[in-house]
């Protein structure tokens, strides 16, 4: 309800705006033109306080806003802004500075292979990794909960949420039963039934029909010649002259100034897509896109949406450590990457070539759905409840295989942990993995990664009852290389 | 049952473990082999009249034919393709058709190519027309990217035949090069260029039997593609070749610039959509198809011979395919942990083939087992088959591509209780 309003008054404010620029007869070049030009007009005042007076927070997001999980995330944030700190103060560099004109340059007539400008990468690494975080959730106990270590056996996470039943998510996840054909998966698929659904794809779209209408569709499977357009279609992203002017300005903020995270962003790409046999060739797609991303002060709208009411950790100007107002949320966008972050823009890169449109999608996808992965919260979607939920569907499903692990004391999240924070990107092929995106986007959930996960150890029960060691069971998973996602999905949903 | 008596004379891994897998003697090329996976110079040496090496007997199969340099050599590959147009175009073959530029419509896919210093003039001619084109020269027999360099001035290839008349000699006379247009407008993907390298399996060219890999690849440079004229001298922009791109300091060891055919399609559908994919990927069936044909009039198809070709193709920014060689012996050897995969099951799928069940071959039988079912070509798929096509007259699609000009190459109905073939989910 309350978004709705919200988008009926964006709509009435870009239209005044649309207008006020047209009679005010300037050319618009760049954004603080923009900017200036609308906060100079009368209206201003009315749109703010319009603005402000309709921003009502409906009573359920804070639903999930659990106090030690808040604390927990704030600490964690806390203690990853430290080591980034560190390693300023080791490597002896400021975490930004404007470039002079020679580096402009270089950066300008570089920018199709960013690649170049990275200074020596040696000195830096990655400031966490998947193992890092889990061991930080591990630890999370809620206070309340007394917890009896000789007895526990349910696992590593030790946070009371509740999550979907087996049940609940098969029912949810039931147009991917084995009965119900899944579209572009595999090879004996019907060719004049797979014309036909991509015909029934261009209707849908070419009608403008809600969100929903394409969600429904695309349970099934986007074929991949569509993908782009429904991807952009559930994402809520309409390319507009508008996201060229956004993306220049913060092309242009990449041109002026350096920031220490970019050397992290260039030392991922290179320990992670630039080794992957199907992504390498993105390479210089991904410095575009994960530098640009790193200055986009709109992604620190993730933290307000986030249902843990977490803010992002701020960092001050120096020697001014502790004053309020010479703080500022460093990297502009809030976000401190792990290891293995840009895994999750590469494969995106074979749905979309032009990069102010991938940089959107990806922009949008962030959001919306990863950012959850590294962040915690108690939200069902956000990585503590994928991580309690592929826990309590492994029990479920096969509590042989639970037990047997438990015996031999393996923890099967520790395996499947990495694959969830990732998304599954870099661990299967490349069509099998956008498979698995085009339903994250399509049922609008995550948890498709944590049943996944478990379907994989269902799937590989076999083996895994015959070892003892916990290197023969990592060794199992070590390459999920070859599965193929929807189908093991339907078989594991039918079960 | 007898085993197989193999031999090589190539030391590569791949070849014998897969001659050990299947419990094969390996014996020394002298003795009396059933299988030989030899270097094209011993197999010219068996074929040469004037050698007294024994006639190849019924129950002997080896992996070239006699003359196979009619399509794997630059120049003459090029003739041969001239020359098949000419005689479909004498027949007034549909194939033949010309646009209105007066290219043609369907046998338009090699760059235009002048043999040097034979064609000298022509080139000058057509490099006047249009002298702000870049051309490349190639020796005409070599491989591996050796010998190649750009030029974009007459004065260069002035200089080159200055250079070449220096050290004349009867002995050794003047290596035959090839020039050709310079496909300046490539495919780039992540703003760099790559080639394709696919594999094809011919089991004889009289009647036409050949078969396609799916698990071919995409070979990538190491560095942006940028088509200036000054960088012509920097051939690591240019040259895909993998021999040639791994001394470049960004090669990297774990990919080795190797990016599979099923990741090119599926980039290629999600950003050009699947009519132009569908479409490419049907040229460069015909590419292939045609050159086969082409050389098909004056190879020796001995019944003794099959052949693995290496087909190296380039793509245009218009996803127009464009055949650049064919290589006779496409490198065994492994660059990568998932490249000595591949190439084990190549080498694997190619002996299912032409050493059917593992029984000692016998070529007075080799074509009688026509209908042998889609698993046993592995990743192999029936690309044309004339015989078969010739046998099929009644089929709607054959008619239908017959008025295009007789030629059936997506053939592999053979025995398939399903509508969709085993050649359509690959390619189509």
């Amino acid at each position: 309800m309350n978004s709705n309003i919200d988008e009926k008054l964006k709509q009435k404010f870009l239209n005044q705006a649309q207008k006020l620029l047209i009679s005010s007869g300037k050319s618009i070049e760049d954004l603080q033109t923009l900017f200036r030009t609308i906060q100079q007009s009368d209206q201003y005042p009315y749109f703010q306080h319009i603005f402000k007076s309709t921003e009502v927070i409906p009573c359920d997001e804070h639903k999930y806003e659990i106090e030690y999980l808040k604390r927990g995330q704030a600490a964690w944030e806390k203690r990853i802004v430290k080591s980034l700190n560190t390693m300023c103060t080791e490597v002896n560099l400021p975490l930004a500075r404007r470039r002079n004109e020679s580096e402009m340059r270089s950066v300008r007539r570089h920018w199709n292979e960013l690649g170049h400008i990275s200074g020596d990468l040696n000195r830096f690494r990655p400031v966490y990794s998947a193992k890092d975080f889990l061991d930080v959730i591990c630890v999370l106990v809620n206070p309340n909960l007394k917890i009896d270590e000789a007895l526990w056996n349910s696992g590593l996470i030790k946070i009371p949420i509740v999550t979907k039943s087996f049940v609940e998510i098969k029912a949810f996840y039931s147009d991917l039963c084995p009965n119900i054909i899944q579209y572009c998966s595999d090879e004996t698929f019907n060719e004049a039934k797979e014309e036909e659904n991509i015909k029934l794809a261009l209707q849908i779209l070419e009608k403008k029909l809600n969100i929903k209408s394409v969600r429904e569709y695309a349970r099934r499977g986007c074929p991949s010649s569509l993908r782009g357009k429904l991807w952009s279609a559930m994402l809520n992203i309409e390319h507009c002259n508008w996201h060229v002017t956004y993306f220049n300005y913060l092309k242009q903020n990449v041109i002026d100034f350096d920031l220490l995270v970019d050397n992290l962003y260039f030392k991922d790409v290179k320990l992670t897509a630039v080794n992957d046999d199907q992504l390498f060739v993105f390479e210089d797609y991904l410095y575009q896109m994960l530098l640009l991303f790193s200055r986009d002060t709109y992604v620190q709208a993730c933290f307000t949406a986030s249902a843990s009411g977490c803010q992002p950790t701020r960092s001050f100007i120096k020697k001014k450590s502790g004053v309020e107002e010479c703080s500022v949320v460093y990297p502009p966008n809030g976000i401190i990457p792990f290891y293995g972050f840009s895994m999750l823009v590469a494969p995106m890169c074979f749905v979309f070539e032009d990069p102010v449109h991938l940089y959107f999608i990806f922009r949008q996808f962030y959001i919306k759905h990863f950012f959850n992965l590294h962040h915690i919260s108690a939200a069902p979607n956000a990585i503590i409840g994928l991580c309690v939920l592929f826990e309590s569907l492994l029990r479920q499903v096969s509590s042989e295989l639970w037990f047997h692990l438990q015996n031999i004391q393996v923890q099967p999240l520790r395996i499947a942990f990495k694959w969830m924070m990732r998304a599954f990107s870099g661990y299967l092929a490349c069509n099998q993995l956008l498979a698995l995106w085009d339903r994250i986007l399509a049922y609008d959930s995550l948890e498709i990664l944590a049943v996944l996960a478990v379907a994989i150890f269902v799937l590989r029960k076999g083996n895994v009852l015959k070892e003892s060691s916990e290197t023969a069971i990592e060794a199992i998973f070590s390459d999920i290389s070859s599965i193929k996602v929807i189908p093991l999905l339907q078989f594991f949903l039918g079960s | 049952m007898a085993r197989v008596r193999c031999c090589t004379d190539l030391d590569k891994t791949v070849l014998t473990q897969n001659f050990d897998k299947r419990f094969w003697m390996t014996v020394n090329s002298d003795e009396d082999w059933n299988f030989y996976w030899a270097s094209v110079t011993t197999v010219r040496a068996i074929f040469n009249p004037s050698n007294d090496h024994p006639r190849l007997t019924d129950n002997q199969v080896i992996n070239h034919f006699p003359n196979h340099y009619e399509l794997t050599r630059k120049d003459l590959m090029v003739k041969n393709i001239k020359r098949y147009r000419r005689e479909l175009e004498k027949d007034g073959n549909l194939l033949a058709e010309k646009d209105d530029y007066g290219s043609y419509k369907y046998l338009d896919f090699i760059p235009v190519t002048y043999m040097m210093p034979a064609d000298y003039n022509l080139f000058a001619d057509d490099f006047r027309r249009d002298p702000n084109h870049t051309w490349i020269m190639k020796p005409a027999g070599r491989a591996q990217g050796k010998g190649i360099f750009l030029i974009n001035k007459m004065s260069q290839i002035k200089k080159w035949s200055r250079d070449g008349k220096s050290v004349p000699s009867a002995a050794q006379p003047r290596e035959t090069y090839v020039i050709s247009k310079y496909i300046d407008n490539p495919l780039l993907i992540g703003g760099k260029k790559f080639d394709l390298r696919l594999y094809v399996l011919v089991t004889s060219f009289k009647p036409l039997k050949c078969y396609l890999y799916r698990l071919g690849f995409g070979r990538f440079c190491t560095v942006k593609y940028i088509p200036s004229t000054n960088d012509i001298d920097n051939m690591f922009v240019h040259l895909t070749n993998v021999s040639y791109q791994k001394q470049s300091e960004d090669y990297n060891s774990i990919h080795g610039g190797k990016w599979s055919i099923d990741n090119l399609r599926l980039y290629l559908e999600g950003t050009r959509g699947k009519k132009l994919t569908d479409r490419l990927f049907d040229e460069i069936s015909w590419i292939i198809v045609h050159s086969l044909r082409a050389a098909a009039a004056v190879i020796t198809s001995d019944r003794h011979c099959f052949e693995c070709y290496g087909y190296d193709i380039i793509i245009d920014d218009n996803l127009k395919p464009w055949l650049i060689e064919v290589n006779a012996s496409p490198s065994l050897t492994s660059t990568t942990a998932n490249d000595r995969i591949m190439k084990f099951k190549l080498i694997n799928d190619i002996l299912n083939i032409v050493v059917p069940n593992g029984d000692i071959p016998d070529i007075r039988t080799k074509f009688s087992n026509i209908s042998s079912s889609p698993e046993a070509l592995g990743n192999f798929d029936v690309l044309y088959d004339e015989d078969q096509a010739s046998c099929e007259l009644n089929d709607k699609d054959f008619r239908e591509q017959k008025a295009r000009g007789g030629i059936v190459p997506l053939i592999s109905k053979t025995g398939m209780p399903f509508g969709k073939t085993k050649q359509s989910s690959a390619w189509r």
